[in-house]
């Protein structure tokens, strides 16, 4: 087992043009789960592949167990990684695919079935070893991926998006099957995702990528509660966070905490007029579309979520007083979009 | 369905039909071969081996079939040495410049022998290769290589990258990954490389005619026409006799790896 850090990590593809991925500082914890989050273009399977050592920095230094391996080539670096396409070799059997790294890495060969044995029966698919990997569903390949990245028992686990190609179903026990598996090994781990659902479910910690920038490093509490700025408000969180620029802020509440006055503490709410323009009936939730009345928000567009317990009815292109805790605000600065400090502004 | 096996029974007919010829040429007294009130479809005289007994008695059509079977495993063997490496590194390692070159050293395979085999005699002269198979097991992978090069390009790329990336995790080196992994993914290709550089090197005319003189020496598809022609005398029955020998083997290896040779040409096709 082993930390990872990087240090101004770089990488430019093209001279002159912004990087994929850029002057990313980060250290995970020992048999840490942690999840790069970002949308797709992000620079998540760029900053994964120079840690994997398949891609040169353009700068920047990364370090494994407290060494520099930016000069060592990926099979130096004992780490393992999985594809979002699993990159299971096509002509070999899932047993010999499994065996790979073994032979790779010139293990001795009486070990190999031993080796073989122990990574397929811990991800149940001891029953594949002689199938071809065009024979196989979309979830068993995802395990014959992950039975040949822990067959060599490396010190650091890369995961490329490893559930994107499962249907929704599969993807949800997978996930868990992922989260029980790491308990159980305790690699430290690293694993990009887009999907926020799956970095906040699994991940100990979430880096927030965009544009090949970190925006903020957090555990997904932290990431969700508190974010850094307004695109990680924007991006975790399903329907994402209100924003209302005012002045030089922009002040921003979670749809969640948009609710009938009535549902809130007197002394700290902050009264608002709201015109539903469209309600979603979600089951558990509803999500009312609208925009605010008769305040100096006039016309801007909110969201609200209802949990099932707010039972009362809602009418379409009506107006209901509805409100925030002040406690649920959160600022940014217009500018820079970065967290700022609370402050007073005008509401009407 | 009709129509389907009509047409498997058309083709098959045309395509079996001068295996036939040969076939019954080989065997057939030239008086009956000669004789325009005969069926010519049928033996109208007794069957006689009297041709392969000229084949094999009076030429050295064996020594020939050896010069190009050996020819023809050491061009195969020098295509594959020098296209491999050369496709994988325009597949993978030069970009945009990769698909470019690629075409240009195909376009090379288009020059036809006739244009070059006046510079290349003075080449193999000065070589000290003239009249010995060494002249055209030099010369051949000028036309086989450029050939090769495009198709294996075709097959390297239909591999995902991502595969040797998981090879190279996995413990290989780059070398290692293209040995180990890309070569056994592509053996369809490798295969049709080396049917397809075989057959140039059975059927090449134009080298092997003005390279190479002595009878002892010749590759077979000279020295069958030009030991079995004497002036205008066709000894058909034995030149018949030379081909059905000459093709058969490599009609079944066409046969036996179909699927593959297909798979080979057309890989780069639907990408
Ligand atoms: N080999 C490459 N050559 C040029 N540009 C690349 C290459 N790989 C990725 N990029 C660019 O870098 C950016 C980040 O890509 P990537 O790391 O794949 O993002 P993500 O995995 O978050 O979707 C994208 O704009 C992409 O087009
Ligand atoms: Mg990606």
């Amino acid at each position: 087992m082993a930390v990872v850090e990087t240090r101004g990590l770089t990488k430019v593809f093209k001279e002159g043009q912004l990087g994929a991925v850029n002057n990313v500082d980060l250290v995970t914890r020992e048999g840490e789960f942690l999840v790069f989050l970002g949308p797709s273009g992000s620079g998540k399977t760029t900053l994964l592949r120079m840690i994997a050592g398949l891609e040169q920095p353009t700068a920047g230094e990364i370090l494994i167990g407290g060494n520099v391996v930016n000069h060592l080539s990926p099979r130096e670096r004992r780490i393992a990684m999985v594809f979002q396409s699993y990159a299971l070799y096509p002509h070999l059997s899932v047993y010999n695919n499994i065996a790979f790294p073994l032979k790779a890495q010139k293990i001795k060969k009486e070990l190999h079935r031993e080796k073989v044995e122990w990574a397929s029966s811990l991800l149940g698919i001891g029953g594949l070893l002689d199938r071809k990997p065009r024979e196989l569903s979309g979830g068993e390949r995802q395990r014959v991926a992950l039975a040949r990245a822990i067959v060599r028992e490396p010190t650091v686990f890369l995961l490329d998006e490893p559930l994107s190609n499962l249907d929704a179903k599969l993807r949800a026990s997978a996930r868990e099957d992922l989260e029980q598996f790491h308990k159980r090994i305790g690699t430290t781990t690293i694993y990009v995702t887009h999907d926020q659902v799956e970095a906040m479910a699994m991940g100990d910690r979430i880096v927030v990528l965009h544009q090949g920038f970190v925006r903020q490093i957090g555990t997904p509490k932290e990431v969700y509660d508190d974010p850094a700025d307004t695109f990680v408000a924007t991006f975790l969180g399903s329907p994402p966070m209100n924003l209302l620029e005012s002045d030089d802020v922009v002040v921003g509440f979670r749809p969640e905490h948009f609710l009938p006055a009535d549902r809130l503490r007197e002394g700290s709410r902050i009264p608002l007029r709201f015109r539903v323009t469209y309600l979603e009936f979600l089951g558990a939730e509803r999500i009312l579309y609208g925009s605010l009345a008769g305040s100096r928000f006039e016309e801007k567009e909110v969201l609200s979520r209802l949990p099932a317990a707010v039972s009362e009815a809602f009418q379409v292109a009506s107006v209901y007083d509805f409100g925030v805790a002040s406690e649920s605000l959160r600022f940014f600065d217009r500018q820079s979009e970065k967290r700022t400090q609370p402050k007073a502004i005008a509401w009407q | 369905m009709l129509g389907h096996w009509s047409v498997i029974v058309a083709f098959s007919v045309v395509l079996a039909f001068p295996f036939y010829w040969m076939l019954i040429t080989t065997f057939k007294q030239t008086s009956d071969l000669y004789d325009i009130t005969n069926n010519p479809f049928i033996f109208n005289a007794r069957p006689t081996l009297e041709h392969l007994r000229l084949l094999f008695g009076e030429t050295l059509y064996l020594r020939w079939v050896g010069n190009t079977a050996l020819a023809g495993a050491l061009v195969v063997f020098i295509t594959l040495l020098l296209a491999l490496p050369a496709a994988y590194a325009l597949a993978r390692l030069t970009g945009n410049w990769g698909q470019r070159l690629g075409i240009a050293i195909f376009l090379t395979y288009l020059v036809p022998p006739t244009l070059l085999f006046i510079p290349l005699s003075r080449v193999i002269s000065l070589l000290g290769l003239q009249d010995t198979i060494w002249s055209v097991v030099v010369v051949y992978p000028s036309f086989t290589i450029p050939f090769s090069t495009w198709l294996l390009m075709g097959f390297f790329k239909s591999i995902p990258k991502e595969l040797e990336d998981a090879a190279m995790v996995d413990g290989l080196t780059r070398f290692g990954a293209f040995v180990k992994l890309v070569i056994p993914i592509s053996v369809s290709g490798i295969l049709t490389v080396v049917i397809f550089a075989f057959t140039l090197v059975t059927q090449e005319f134009v080298y092997a005619l003005t390279f190479i003189a002595p009878e002892a020496h010749q590759m077979v598809g000279v020295g069958v026409p030009t030991f079995l022609v004497r002036g205008d005398v066709y000894y058909w029955g034995s030149l018949m006799a030379a081909c059905l020998i000459t093709s058969l083997p490599i009609a079944l290896v066409y046969n036996l790896f179909l699927d593959r040779f297909i798979a080979g040409f057309t890989v780069g096709a639907v990408k």
